[in-house]
């Protein structure tokens, strides 16, 4: 996109208002979409927007998935995300997208109108402190109340959301600022003393971790969604290649190393596998990267700490070191050029590794359960459509998925290959991200196939945005595993609450298939095994169509393996042996 | 342990506000907090004190760094420091108490700054323990009224936090 085309026909000497200040200034970032809704106090930035053509503009249906669709572009390309909400409840919807995207670290910058400076803390029409709501849950924010100040906020905002460990960052402006008129200069450069973030990590703490990770007699890397955001993977590859190590993923770590690599071992934490988390727990050399050992990942802190092993942790956060976990060798740093560093010194070394028998001992982990599931030829296995999708979608779709027991299978079994394909909400567990999380990955690379894995519970906590899909003909295939009960809440009171089911069955669920056509979409009902395939790949040939598929499947089935709150990480729970598929 | 904390930051409206809810978000202690303009107006200072486990406050030293407004951030407790704070204190001064409150601050090196029919107003400086000592060792029912700032701090010598 040519950005200088696209400026305003004013040259940059003659005074323009705030709202245009607040266009070009996207234009200099070179934002290609602002998802957002309007509202009184944006409405000069509207405006504005409608004498521009620098980006496109998304108008959501509701300001929560203008959000989370910017989030989700983000986590696609690796770009900052932008959304653009109006005051006062414009801005308190926006807030679950904001803390999501705080939580899993994505870089966005939201843009809140905000009432007129005069009548701020007036109790005024649509007033809310955006400033105050969101700042638990963003990596900084700005109330603009100068005109002159907005150009130099808006650099400072994209720099601090995809510098170090990336955030939301939201830039609140008063409405009248918005009409002031002022020059503008975009500046070249930001210069913080407040905030320099580290990029090279010390380079003896990294030869040290280097020595390490040779004298290991059951190593193991572990990486995060730090990883993928960083970029590192190639490097992460490279290095696990070098060394010949087992590698593990979190959840939101997937893709950040292939899934049908054979050093592969799978996803590790609550829902990991058996060889994951087993490795983990017993191996005596461990390699974290952009991971942050949390309450899900390595269980009970106490029973992961009765075992001593030697901890080496890269990350570009030095809070996220030795929080939960103690750490022998931290290095703070950006992953990719730790990595790097790392590998340089291999190259150097020509490492010549035998750790035969760990990978025995692995081996043998990996029969245990090795993702068995029961399988039935009358009613629909959750896996297996996620098997199915995976092989139609031959492992290149962009994944994204709702919050429960599907995303659990999601993770298990699509394999990703690639980072920034699974797109999901790990840290927050945000239910209702999953369509506007597809919505943004489809504006992201237009051509690709995107699959939206989802419950009934969820798709219906955002299930507006089918207006939206139908509005921008995006070609979203929505694969809802409906079992009629909040299958997660329902999973956890089989196990912990004696089959209480208190409120998780979900009654008078919609036609979705209706409900699709009559936003003009393709609906489709599949309650047949064998049925699944020709189902998906049906679907999947519809190339410029939205496609719902309703799999009507297991009602109780559960995800397994599970390590329970509070439980070690060798403790898992596996499902009881009858005659499992495979 | 108790540990005094010096920050600097940008003196920006919020910013204040930043580290408090850090705090209380996040479950950390704050035994006291000042804050005050330093010298370059465009710079804060604070002096946080906070009681925690070795591990807790090298977590709150390291997510006040985080803060994008927080220059600096030095644990005095890392080095020889000093440490002062202020407090008024209003004592009844009538009858047995008149000479007693006298001696008392007098021993304790305060200054009677008010003098009324039946109280006087004592300021006191010090660590934070010599003005516990003090509200110790006076009687309490003699204690009409205290007010305390909370510690500021400085390290020894060459010890400096600055930008
Ligand atoms: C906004 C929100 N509310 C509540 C929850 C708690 N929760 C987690 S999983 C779940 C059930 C999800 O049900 P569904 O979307 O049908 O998926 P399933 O587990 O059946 O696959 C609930 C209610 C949440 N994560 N997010």
């Amino acid at each position: 996109m040519d950005s200088k085309a696209n400026l305003p026909a004013e040259t940059s000497t003659k005074s323009i208002s705030g709202a245009e200040i607040v266009i070009r200034c996207l234009n200099e970032e070179k934002v290609k979409f602002v998802f957002g809704y309007p509202g009184g106090a944006v409405l000069h930035i509207y405006d504005a927007i409608y004498k521009q053509n620098g980006f496109k503009h998304i108008l959501v249906r509701h300001e929560q998935a203008a959000v989370h669709a910017a989030d989700a572009f983000s986590r696609a390309t690796g770009e900052v995300g932008v959304a653009l909400v109006t005051s006062g409840p414009g801005a308190t919807n926006a807030i679950t997208g904001i803390a999501t995207a705080y939580m899993d670290s994505i870089p966005l910058v939201v843009i809140s109108g905000q009432v007129p400076v005069p009548a701020i803390g007036m109790d005024a029409f649509q007033e809310v402190d955006m400033v105050g709501i969101t700042r638990p849950c963003v990596k900084h924010n700005f109330l603009v109340k100068d005109v002159k100040d907005i150009a130099s906020t808006m650099k400072k905002a994209f720099y601090i959301a995809r510098t170090g460990r990336p955030g939301p960052v939201v830039v609140d402006i008063p409405k009248d600022i918005t009409a002031h008129l002022t020059d503008f200069a975009y500046p070249k450069t930001v210069e913080m003393r407040s905030y320099s973030p580290v990029v090279k990590g010390h380079s003896g703490q990294i030869k040290k971790a280097v020595k390490m990770l040779l004298e290991a007699k059951r190593p193991m890397i572990y990486t995060g969604g730090g990883l993928v955001l960083g970029d590192g993977a190639e490097e992460l590859i490279k290095l696990a290649r070098a060394l010949n190590y087992p590698v593990t993923n979190t959840l939101m770590g997937l893709g950040g190393f292939p899934a049908t690599d054979k050093q592969f071992v799978g996803m590790l934490g609550m829902h990991g596998t058996y060889e994951a988390n087993m490795a983990m727990q017993n191996c005596d050399v461990l390699l974290a990267v952009g991971a942050r050992f949390d309450d899900r990942v390595i269980g009970n802190p106490a029973h992961f700490g009765g075992v001593k092993r030697t901890i080496i942790h890269i990350d570009v956060d030095p809070s996220s070191i030795s929080k939960r976990v103690k750490v022998d060798v931290p290095i703070v740093g950006h992953v990719q050029s730790v990595l790097a560093e790392m590998n340089e010194i291999l190259a150097q070394e020509k490492p010549q590794t035998n750790i035969s028998d760990w990978w025995k001992q692995i081996g043998e982990w990996r029969l245990v359960h090795g993702g068995r599931y029961e399988q039935s030829s009358t009613i629909i296995k959750p896996q297996y459509v996620i098997e199915k999708l995976w092989e139609v979608t031959k492992g290149d779709a962009y994944v994204t998925s709702d919050v429960g027991q599907h995303q659990m299978w999601a993770a298990q079994y699509y394999k990703f290959d690639k980072p920034r394909r699974w797109i999901n909400s790990g840290g927050l567990g945000t239910m209702g991200v999953g369509l506007p999380y597809a919505m943004g990955c489809q504006f992201a690379d237009k051509n690709a196939q995107v699959a939206c894995v989802t419950g009934e519970g969820s798709i219906q906590m955002n299930i507006q945005e089918l207006s939206t899909c139908a509005q921008y003909h995006l070609p979203i295939k929505v694969i809802l595993l409906n079992n009629r009960y909040l299958g997660m809440v329902r999973q956890w009171q089989e196990f912990f609450y004696e089959d209480r089911y208190s409120e998780s069955y979900m009654d008078s669920l919609p036609d979705f298939v209706k409900l699709a056509e009559s936003y003009g979409h393709i609906g489709m009902q599949i309650t047949q095994p064998s049925d699944v395939e020709g189902a998906l790949i049906e679907a999947f040939a519809k190339k410029d169509k939205f496609v719902f598929m309703d799999f009507i499947t297991e009602q109780k089935e559960n995800v397994f393996p599970m390590v329970e709150n509070g439980k070690g990480l060798s403790e898992m729970e596996l499902p009881k042996a009858k005659g499992a598929k495979q | 342990m108790k540990h005094i904390i010096s920050l600097l930051m940008e003196n920006e409206a919020g910013a204040l506000s930043r580290v408090a809810g850090l705090f209380s978000a996040r479950g950390y202690n704050i035994e006291s907090l000042t804050v005050a303009i330093t010298e370059d107006p465009t710079l804060s200072r604070m002096t946080l004190v906070t009681t925690g486990s070795e591990d807790v406050i090298e977590q709150i030293i390291k997510q006040l760094n985080k803060l994008i407004d927080v220059v600096k951030v030095l644990d005095l407790n890392d080095g020889k420091h000093i440490e002062r704070e202020l407090m008024l204190v209003k004592v009844k001064a009538s009858g047995v108490f008149k000479d007693e409150m006298k001696r008392m601050c007098d021993i304790f090196r305060g200054r009677i700054i008010d003098v009324a029919d039946n109280s006087y107003t004592i300021e006191l400086t010090g660590s934070c323990s010599k003005l516990d000592a003090f509200i110790e060792a006076i009687d309490k029912t003699a204690i009409l009224e205290t007010v305390r700032t909370g510690a500021s701090g400085i390290g020894r010598g060459d010890r400096i936090l600055k930008v």
